[in-house]
């Protein structure tokens, strides 16, 4: 075959694979939306993290302002220790209350900031002392059962 | 009779591993001759052209035609759970992971692997080799590693290919014939296929394949034996070689990389 008809030929392939790796990076994957750029790193003790796990979305008003990177649990405190990386941009006050929450009723869970009115700001390597534990539905059943077992008894007199 | 089995046995296994044996130091000799494919780039591309753009036409059909079902065998399922937006997420993951590198793997070692076989082995039966070498030009140099590189190039962008037109399907049926809403789609997709650990993850295994798919086709065409008949062997066991160890190599490199902690 011609020679330039090949090195077109070839040319036009090795531009359209090209071209796929870049639409499923950019319009498939999360490289143009989601890439946060410098982060610090902080960290929050949680009693349950229920299924938290490491990648999982930090979010401020719903917006994703970092991610889970590390989760380990500490021996001494018998918590869990979960890092995370959070984009430079934002900055927290010191009293924020780091919440897990569930997205939608079967979702992935992610935690919350939920800002708090301090002056001081959390700095690098910081700990959130404010925290709240996952909601685990088998508590929240068994709580609800117990609580309606304690009100039967009454019911009859009325 | 039972020293028989065992020493046929023993012969199979003493013959395979001979064969591995050999096929690792030609893997070697490969690598160690391959300057004149790249000096003599020409060659490669060459190769490129009748490895990579022939296959272009079987991989975009077959892409196509793959995410057009994964869309419909997805909504089937998802539209039961009211969750019929995550179609997205379902065809992306899906093809990202495993089905591009893995179905692109296996039709570029049927389409483009066997060809390579039958190339080199025909060479080999009507001795083009030897004159070659009785000419102080290096077969390996000349034919072998100008094919193996034109594989090696080819493959991942064949799999990205093969996996942008799953997902362009998938689009097509779900969004346009079935209606799922189209940025829901797009967004729900973007929201949880990881550029790193899904992306390059995919590209990393269509690479792994790429060289175990050339290196075997490359391998079995030069230790064809050289009648018609071996040649027609050795492209079985090209086809049949390569798609083994795409399947055990894939759930070796899947079970490094994702380890659901994602």
């Amino acid at each position: 075959m011609n020679r330039t008809v090949l090195d077109l030929w070839v040319g036009v392939f090795v531009a359209i694979g090209v071209a796929a790796v870049l639409f499923l990076a950019l319009k498939v994957g999360n490289l143009a939306s989601a890439n946060i750029g410098e982060t610090y790193r902080l960290q929050a003790n949680f009693d349950n993290i229920g299924g938290l796990k490491p990648r999982a979305p930090v979010k401020s008003s719903g917006v994703v302002v970092g991610r889970v990177t590390e989760i380990t649990f500490d021996p001494t405190l018998y918590v869990a220790v979960v890092k995370m990386d959070v984009d430079k941009r934002y900055v927290f006050p010191r009293d924020t209350f780091a919440t897990i929450l569930t997205s939608g009723l079967l979702g992935e869970q992610y935690i919350g900031f939920e800002v708090g009115g301090d002056t001081e700001m959390l700095a690098a390597d910081a700990t959130i002392t404010k925290t709240q534990s996952a909601v685990v539905l088998e508590k929240l059943i068994s709580q609800f059962m117990f609580n309606k077992a304690a009100e039967s008894p009454q019911a009859p007199e009325q | 009779m039972i020293a028989r089995v065992l020493r046929s046995i023993g012969a199979r296994t003493l013959d395979g591993l001979w064969r591995l044996g050999f096929a690792s130091r030609f893997f070697i000799a490969v690598l160690m001759r391959s300057g004149t494919a790249f000096s003599r780039f020409s060659l490669t591309i060459r190769e490129v052209y009748s490895t990579g753009v022939l296959s272009l036409i079987i991989i975009m059909v077959s892409g196509f035609f793959v995410g057009l079902v994964l869309g419909l065998q997805g909504y089937e399922t998802l539209q039961r759970y009211g969750s019929s937006e995550a179609l997205g997420i379902l065809v992306a993951l899906s093809l990202v992971r495993e089905l591009g590198p893995v179905v692109a793997g296996l039709l570029f070692a049927s389409r483009a692997g066997s060809a390579l076989t039958a190339e080199i082995g025909l060479m080999k039966a009507t001795e083009q080799l030897k004159a070659m070498d009785m000419m102080a030009v290096d077969p390996i140099a000349r034919v072998v590693a100008p094919r193996f590189w034109g594989g090696v190039i080819s493959m991942p962008l064949l799999a990205a290919l093969f996996s942008m037109m799953g997902v362009f399907g998938a689009w097509f049926i779900g969004v346009v014939f079935i209606g799922v809403d189209d940025g829901a789609f797009w967004s729900q997709m973007q929201a949880s296929v990881d550029f790193r650990y899904d992306i390059v993850n995919g590209i990393i295994k269509s690479i792994v394949f790429g060289f175990a798919v050339s290196l075997i086709a490359v391998f079995e065409g030069y230790d064809s034996a050289p009648t018609a008949e071996g040649v027609s062997r050795a492209i079985t066991r090209t086809v049949v070689n390569s798609a083994l160890t795409i399947l055990a190599l894939d759930f070796v490199l899947t079970s490094f990389m994702f380890r659901g902690i994602g």
